[in-house]
């Protein structure tokens, strides 16, 4: 049993002593004799180091994550390179291990990371304010609703079906707290359609949400939709992937009032979902009504610069009921691992880095969308995600062999079906930077096979569609 | 200027310089691969149309690698860790953080596994979320867990939709949440996202919940009680089967905020006492490490009437014909849906069964009974000597795993204040505990010294505090102007709010 405690026995009664007590039981009297726990909690005994190191490692054994196949997932969460310095940075203990930033003198390091995040996400997202982080990217969206309602006094919430499934779900859920009527304004040829926007909000309209690129991978044209939103006061809230920006217009040039999203894609790893940080930047106007911690220059007693957490006033410690939100955590550790990230693209590389997507994808979408029994599901500009269409249901072409003898693994797209039955027959594909023009190959063999049947080719290749005996690596 | 040092330190003389001022156009450090074979190198503007693309490059630094080490480790050395020094921070629980779960979580099994991975590609990712949920109900005596919500907010909005959605469920639509005076400024912030209005109960004597005001203040109209406990005074509140009775009786929920569960585990259960929804902070209790403020993950844990509503998708298991398979249950028809993204904080899940797993339920109990004695030695440490004379604890009575020091007497008859001895603190290289909060106590100082801390650690702060006081006797201003051997000094924060700069100049 590790209990990392350091206490011996004559330690322990050496300190009972002082305290003038005979046992620690005496310690826990306060606790009511009829509520106290009078067995043992039914949970394993403690194990050795090593023993957790082979249990949790057997589980990690039997998942198929991205270094044993090609991962084409995307929906969000992306499979990146990660530099390793940013592994070497996050991991010191002095980053690791302190709480939030409340004795400034002793957090500097940490403060500073947090205004150097703040000034890149401001610089991609072309927004003049920036927070220190956010949970993550859909609950972002929930954050950004609170702050429109809270600033247009209105209760209507507008978004396109081609906002992230997750992120309505998540304003769905939140909606009936914050007292907002939800409207959806569908798609037309995978874009969000126009006509139905300008319909949809009204002069009750808190704010409307875009995402760009959307769902469904296609790249939309922000300011157009905008029009519509500035029309009727509402304020334009865009969910952005971070890694789109170094090619994308950014959203502070298209009128958005609010940009926000996840940022996994900048750092951090996939992690089956988390932790990940959400970052969130707005206008000028909003700087005193922003969620979450906020990080500003000063100066010290002899003149020296430093940082502190600044505009408190919004918080809940100190506002307590009427704060701008309850969120309390900037996910600092997954923020530093962006930043990191992002000096290590620089100004060059986080240009190169979208134009490599941008054109590894457009190969990809051409090689598939002419396989036969695929089509497009939509035409519109794209970056680094497509959606394609399949004669054969989705879930008969993602067993990666016949299934006859037994499970097989399933080729890594996203299917489309559960967050949108009206695209029940399509999934998704997305690229980055570590999918080779050879694993792109491979999807596209994969996916003629899962189209025309396995019959006995499941033995004939590995994961990068190499003849083999003995089955799929 | 008074103060024990008038020269910079080697820290203070090096003075900040962002990424930003560091750069140097041409510099860079990534290498991408190429293109590939067969890829061509089309014009971007014939992929996206041209009105759709960025003008001008992002100002992001340019720099190399080994700049960018060497900016982030030095930059490094400016904050004070958990692994350097003792770190008594009141309701934050800041105990060692095993190097053991940073290893496992960052197996690639882990760590770079798709969130949307088909479950059956998944297995054990699933079935290290069953078994933490498990353990997590068992922990907190409820039998049901969802492991979603991101910190220990999110958990608190969570609890507060699902009361919500139970009453709800009822045909019932209650306006209030009670809250102790006590109660962490996360609860109140919660309750008026969830829509509710907050009514505050005052505390008695004993630091415990004010059962007359209480009972004043339910009736049909109270949504649910929101509590911790032991409370933020560090009090175990023995009323807490009358209290639960009150308000189960007038139809309201027990809401229990787990910040403070590093007391109780194996001693005494949530669940046993009456609540009906727990938050539990698994950077608190359960060792994933702060991150200098975040990540963390808060699970919640529910009593059966409140189950059908839990955020969806739910991890299962299932058992057909010896086979067991772990999936995610979207089939949640009275859910109140998703809290944020995909299945929730997976790496912080990792950590935190790998030390549940290495400690068990003997090793889990074990610690809440030495953070428990640790606490109780330091104030005893603290009530002696001058501490015990400037420094009274708010409530004479054994402590739980933190208690509360009121600086009051330290004001009025030496001069400092909680803020002084505590920035004082730091150039003897300790973090300081909790400070001005709870706000029930005047000039608070919240002290938490967790299971983790040797004896020794606690001898040296508590030395150290009555060395402040002894110079303060003699000549205040060293603690007013304190500290002296950080980073930087004393900043100016009301400065900082006025006039914000909130990010480099462009």
């Amino acid at each position: 049993m590790a209990g990392y405690t350091p206490a011996t026995d004559p330690e322990r009664a050496e300190m009972l002593a002082r305290i003038g007590v005979d046992s620690i039981d005496d310690l826990f009297e306060q606790i009511p004799a009829d509520i106290r726990l009078d067995r043992p909690l039914d949970l394993e005994d403690g194990m050795s180091e090593s023993e957790v190191y082979r249990l949790l490692a057997g589980f990690a054994d039997t998942n198929l994550d991205a270094e044993r196949i090609p991962s084409f997932l995307g929906a969000g969460m992306y499979d990146h390179y990660v530099p390793a310095i940013v592994d070497a940075i996050v991991s010191r203990s002095e980053f690791l291990t302190p709480y939030t930033p409340y004795q400034p003198e002793v957090s500097q390091g940490g403060l500073q990371v947090m205004f150097e995040f703040q000034t890149a996400m401001s610089e991609i997202t072309g927004l003049p304010v920036s927070n220190a982080g956010l949970y993550e990217g859909p609950s972002a969206a929930a954050s950004a609703a609170y702050l429109a309602m809270g600033q247009t006094r209105r209760t209507g919430l507008v978004v396109s079906r081609g906002l992230h499934p997750h992120s309505r779900e998540t304003l769905a859920t939140h909606a009936v707290g914050f007292g907002a009527t939800l409207v959806e304004v569908g798609m037309e040829g995978g874009l969000t359609s126009g006509e139905e926007l300008e319909a949809a909000v009204t002069e009750e309209t808190a704010a409307v949400f875009l995402q760009n690129p959307n769902f469904l991978g296609a790249v939309e044209d922000i300011s157009a939709l905008g029009e519509a939103v500035r029309a009727k006061g509402a304020l334009l809230v865009v969910q952005v992937d971070p890694m789109t920006l170094g090619i994308l217009r950014p959203p502070g040039e298209c009128g958005a009032d609010i940009a926000y999203g996840e940022g996994q894609p900048l750092g951090n790893r996939l992690d089956f979902g988390g932790p990940s940080f959400g970052f969130f930047c707005a206008k000028e106007e909003y700087i005193r009504k922003m969620p979450g911690r906020i990080a500003g220059e000063t100066t010290d007693a002899d003149g020296r610069r430093g940082f502190v957490l600044t505009l408190q006033t919004r918080e809940q410690h100190i506002r307590r009921e009427k704060a701008t939100s309850n969120i309390c955590t900037a996910q600092a550790l997954n923020a530093l691992a962006g930043m990191v990230h992002l000096a290590w693209l620089g100004k060059q590389g986080f240009v190169e880095l979208g134009e490599l997507m941008a054109r590894r994808t457009a190969h990809a979408r051409r090689l598939i969308g002419g396989l036969d029994g695929y089509e497009l599901l939509h035409d519109a500009p794209v970056v680094r995600e497509f959606a394609v269409r399949s004669e054969r249901p989705v879930e008969e072409i993602l067993p990666l062999g016949d299934e006859a003898h037994g499970p097989a693994p399933r080729l890594p797209v996203y299917p489309l079906g559960r967050d949108y039955p009206e695209y029940e027959d399509s999934f998704l594909v997305a690229v980055t930077e570590n999918r080779s023009v050879d694993e792109i190959g491979w999807l596209a063999h994969m996916l003629e096979h899962g189209q025309a049947g396995w019959g006995e080719h499941i033995h004939d290749h590995d994961h990068e569609g190499n003849p083999v005996a003995g089955g799929v690596a | 200027m008074s103060g024990p040092t008038l020269t910079e330190t080697p820290q203070q003389a090096d003075r900040a310089r962002t990424i930003y001022e560091k750069s140097v156009p041409g510099r860079r450090a990534a290498q991408l691969p190429p293109l590939g074979e067969g890829i061509e190198e089309t014009p971007i503007e014939e992929l996206i149309p041209a009105n759709l693309l960025r003008e001008k490059p992002a100002e992001l630094p340019e720099t190399s690698e080994p700049e960018i080490i060497r900016h982030y480790n030095r930059l490094s050395r400016r904050n004070f860790d958990l692994d350097t020094g003792f770190y008594p921070l009141g309701s934050c629980t800041m105990k060692y953080n095993p190097r053991l779960n940073e290893r496992v979580a960052a197996l690639p099994g882990h760590s770079k596994l798709h969130p949307a991975t088909d479950p059956a590609d998944a297995q054990g990712a699933l079935q290290l979320m069953y078994l933490l949920q498990e353990s997590l109900a068992e922990i907190t005596g409820l039998p049901t867990v969802s492991l979603q919500p991101s910190a220990g907010s999110q958990g608190e909005l969570a609890g507060l939709l699902l009361t919500r959605a139970y009453h709800a469920d009822q045909g019932r639509n209650p306006t209030k949440v009670l809250t102790p005076d006590t109660a962490h400024g996360t609860n109140p912030a919660s309750v008026t996202m969830a829509g509710y209005e907050v009514v505050k109960v005052a505390t008695n004597e004993e630091g415990g919940v004010d059962v007359d005001d209480l009972r004043s203040k339910v009736d049909e109209d109270v949504a649910c009680l929101m509590l911790t406990n032991p409370n933020t005074l560090g009090v175990f509140d023995e009323n807490i089967t009358e209290i639960a009775g009150l308000v189960h009786e007038a139809g309201g929920l027990l809401y229990y905020d787990g910040a403070n569960l590093n007391a109780i585990m194996g001693q005494a259960r949530p669940g046993d006492m009456g609540f009906d929804i727990v938050h539990v902070n698994l950077h608190k209790s359960f060792s994933q490490p702060h991150g200098g403020g975040g990540p963390g993950a808060g699970p919640i844990a529910v009593s059966g009437r409140v189950e059908p509503f839990i955020p969806r998708p739910q991890v299962i298991r299932e058992e057909a014909d010896g086979e067991v398979f772990y999936d995610l249950d979207y089939d949640r028809p009275k859910s109140i849906g998703r809290l944020r993204g995909f299945q929730g904080n997976f790496g912080v899940f990792v950590r935190s069964l790998a030390y549940i797993l290495s400690l068990g339920g003997d090793g889990l109990a074990e610690a809440s009974r030495l953070a428990v004695l640790n606490a109780n030695y330091l104030k005893t440490r603290l009530s002696e000597g001058r501490a015990g004379k400037y420094l009274p604890v708010a409530f004479e009575r054994h402590c739980m795993h933190e208690f509360v020091l009121s600086g009051a007497p330290m004001k009025k008859e030496l001069g400092i204040k909680t803020l002084d001895l505590a920035k004082r603190l730091l150039d003897f290289g300790f973090h300081p505990p909790t400070v001005y909060f709870p706000l029930l106590v005047d000039e608070a100082l919240m002290v938490e010294p967790v299971e983790t801390e040797a004896k020794e650690h606690l001898d040296a702060f508590a030395d150290a505090i009555e060395q402040i006081l002894e110079e303060a006797e003699s000549d205040p201003e060293i603690a007013r102007n304190a500290p002296y051997t950080t980073p930087v000094r004393r900043l100016d924060e009301v400065g900082a709010t006025r006039n914000p700069r909130i990010r480099q100049p462009q």
